[in-house]
């Protein structure tokens, strides 16, 4: 992966490094616990292990293991207790190890975290965020590898934040420990080691703000998290058959910057949504959704979706590989509804 | 690590079972060796995902399933090989499982983490921490409901403990009385963390608050385990409900085998010690040969059997096809 293909046009560039994905990930929970003392990071051997993919290694030696805590594996329990934490001044940082696992959480996160500030009349808060992983081809079988990010981006009251840069995940996470509600981050685990620019000077992104990581002329491919890498490789395969890819990035579910997207298929007339969750009512439906409202009347045909195949995650490799969606894959869909032989 | 007595003193022998035992031996050595070969294709690059060894923890599987019937029940983990051998897997179908071979119990859509047969009365290993409480104890209701003398084993390692889930299962399995024993493998550490951080007050009072019966059993004593297995095995098949089993144990390895530089959650001293004076296979095939069961000789012979069963099970699964990718849709229903 070369530098070029992670930069966005964000990036100032005069006194960039290179981080990886978890790097990135570590620098802004850093930057955030040094900057505020109520975040609190909590989890699974998050403390000396800096959890299982080591994206923590070396928090609790700088902030102590009072603020970033082990947890026994009680995923409900932590997630209600950080609740009740964010509603009584603490900012908590939850860490559920495979995304798989929010199954676990789903009543306090979905009936508890998500409703407090509205039934409240607007008098509690819930400023909490979890972080958990999606992803396969880790060959980590049906409970470990699911792409579940829709099941969140449903709820009223959640929002759903999906980085697909170290330059990304950096800059969201930080505005997602300052927002006042709770947000659910979901890391790739097969992209932490994804290196990017990433700038020295502090920055922030905006949550609900989409980006275009190429632009093009002939047609639009809505990428999320994992699949943005997988659009930018058909890209390059496209631009050789003479076909301009656009590739725009929510970066959020929700919030979901509609206009970007409506506006990038006005544009090029042709979509395609890729996301490694499963299409059906998944974040592609919504999505393709959203674009053949805002852009019927310039649609050249009806939006494409490809997600994650109907099937439990298997384990054997050749079963799993064909389950995720591929850069070939993408590549002729596009060259399709192109009409390019 | 409490300070036990030597097995050799504290039981004597028991002439009723020399065959019995000899069979358990076999299958823990079985089991040490199957995971010797997992160590060494995963470190080969030949498994891919994760593999997470049972080595040290022996005596637990093939202690409570020798007091089973072939048609009971058990759930396992993601430490479940040993649990699947001793229940009565064949090796080379679970290499082939591991492997993600065609050939394998789950036709390799399951792996090291999911194996099941129902053959075997093996619901199936769960890679979800306490994921099989339910699974346990509603084979359990239907065992009683349909009145058909089984019992179903659920085992589970410390860290399940944190699982709300457990205690709302034994509560129904004791309120029902329903035939489930819950082994609770304690083996130390949940991942890279130390029980004692994760785990509040006395663990067996928790299942005692339910009224279920409740012990406490060493794990490395194969012989202690199937004795105190066999009384609560019968016992919940008599209807008398539910148990419990605290089984204190050690795991060997690393949580998977890619965990190699341990010092920092625990010390090379600790799992030294537990080797080399509580190795259960140690201990056991001293027993057998201080109470002439066995000779040192036998059970040289015997490890070897075993030794060639499994090389030719893994060259078995190295030789067998991958499925065929078509049949990633197979058994999709909905
Ligand atoms: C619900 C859930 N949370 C977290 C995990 C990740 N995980 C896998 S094994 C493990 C530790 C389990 O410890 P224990 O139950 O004691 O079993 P052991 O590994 O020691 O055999 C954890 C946290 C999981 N698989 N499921």
């Amino acid at each position: 992966m070369s530098t070029l293909d992670v930069k966005t046009a964000m990036a100032p560039s005069a006194t960039e490094r290179e981080l990886t994905l978890g790097e990135a990930i570590r620098e802004a929970l850093a930057e955030e616990m040094r900057r505020d003392p109520r975040v609190v990071l909590m989890g699974e051997d998050v403390a000396e292990a800096g959890t299982v993919f080591k994206v923590l290694t070396g928090l609790s030696a700088e902030f102590g293991t009072d603020r970033v805590i082990d947890t026994p594996i009680s995923e409900a329990g932590f997630t209600g207790l950080a609740i009740g934490a964010a509603m009584t001044g603490l900012r908590p940082v939850v860490d559920i190890m495979f995304g798989d696992f929010i199954a676990l959480v789903m009543d306090q996160m979905a009936n508890q975290a998500a409703k407090v500030h509205y039934m409240s009349g607007g008098k509690w808060k819930v400023p909490l965020v979890m972080r958990t992983t999606l992803g396969a081809t880790r060959r980590s079988a049906a409970q470990h590898s699911q792409s579940l990010h829709a099941w969140f981006s449903h709820v009223p009251g959640l929002k759903v934040v999906l980085p697909s840069t170290p330059y990304d995940a950096k800059g969201l996470l930080k505005s997602a420990i300052r927002d006042e509600n709770p947000v659910v981050f979901f890391e790739d685990k097969m992209m932490y080691k994804l290196k990017g620019a990433i700038p020295a000077e502090e920055y922030t992104i905006p949550l609900g703000v989409a980006d275009i990581k190429r632009s093009g002329d002939d047609i639009t491919l809505v990428a999320t998290s994992s699949m943005v890498q997988v659009a930018l490789g058909a890209a390059k395969m496209l631009q050789e058959i003479g076909v301009g890819a656009e590739v725009i990035d929510p970066r959020t579910t929700w919030p979901l910057d509609e206009e970007r997207l409506i506006e990038s298929v006005k544009k090029t007339s042709r979509a395609i949504v890729i996301d490694e969750g499963y299409a059906r009512y998944g974040a592609t439906a919504e999505i393709a959704s959203v674009i053949a409202e805002g852009a019927f009347h310039y649609l050249d045909q009806p939006v494409k979706r490809i997600g994650a195949m109907h099937v439990p995650i298997p384990f054997s490799p050749p079963l799993e590989d064909v389950t995720v969606p591929t850069e070939q894959m993408v590549f002729e869909a596009a060259r399709k509804m192109c009409g390019k032989s | 690590m409490t300070k036990q007595k030597s097995v050799i003193e504290k039981t004597p022998a028991s002439a009723a079972e020399p065959d019995k035992y000899l069979r358990m031996y076999q299958q823990m050595m079985s089991i040490r060796i199957f995971e010797e070969q997992v160590n060494d294709l995963y470190t080969r690059a030949l498994m891919p995902g994760l593999a997470h060894l049972y080595i040290g923890e022996e005596a637990i599987a093939v202690g409570i399933c020798s007091a089973l019937r072939p048609d009971d029940y058990i759930t396992s983990t993601h430490r479940g090989h040993g649990h699947c051998l001793a229940k009565g897997a064949s090796p080379d179908r679970m290499f082939a499982e591991l492997l993600g071979k065609e050939a394998g119990y789950c036709r390799g859509k399951g792996g090291s983490m999911h194996i099941a047969d129902p053959a075997t009365g093996n619901l199936g290993a769960n890679a979800i921490v306490g994921g099989s409480a339910g699974i346990a104890t509603g084979a359990a209701f239907s065992a009683k409901r349909l009145g058909n003398g089984r019992v179903a084993v659920c085992f589970f390692g410390e860290g399940a403990l944190g699982q709300g889930l457990l205690y709302e299962t034994m509560n129904l399995a004791q309120l029902w009385k329903l035939p489930v024993i819950y082994v609770c493998e304690n083996n130390t550490y949940n991942e890279y963390t130390h029980y004692s951080e994760t785990t509040a007050g006395d663990v067996l009072a928790r299942p005692k608050a339910f009224g279920i019966q409740a012990e406490r059993v060493d794990g490395q004593d194969v012989r202690a385990v199937y004795a105190t297995a066999n009384a609560v095995v019968e016992r919940a098949r008599g209807g008398n409900g539910p148990a419990f089993l605290l089984c204190d144990t050690y795991r060997y390895r690393g949580h998977h085998v890619g965990d190699v530089s341990r010092e920092y959650y625990r010390s090379k001293q600790e799992e030294q010690k537990w080797v080399s004076e509580r190795d259960p296979i140690k201990l056991f095939s001293d027993w057998l040969i201080a109470h002439k069961l066995a000779t040192a000789g036998q059970l040289q012979t015997m490890n070897a059997e075993v030794k060639s069963t499994i090389d030719a099970a893994v060259q078995f699964a190295l030789n067998a096809p991958y499925p065929d990718p078509l049949e990633v849709q197979q058994d999709v229903y909905a």
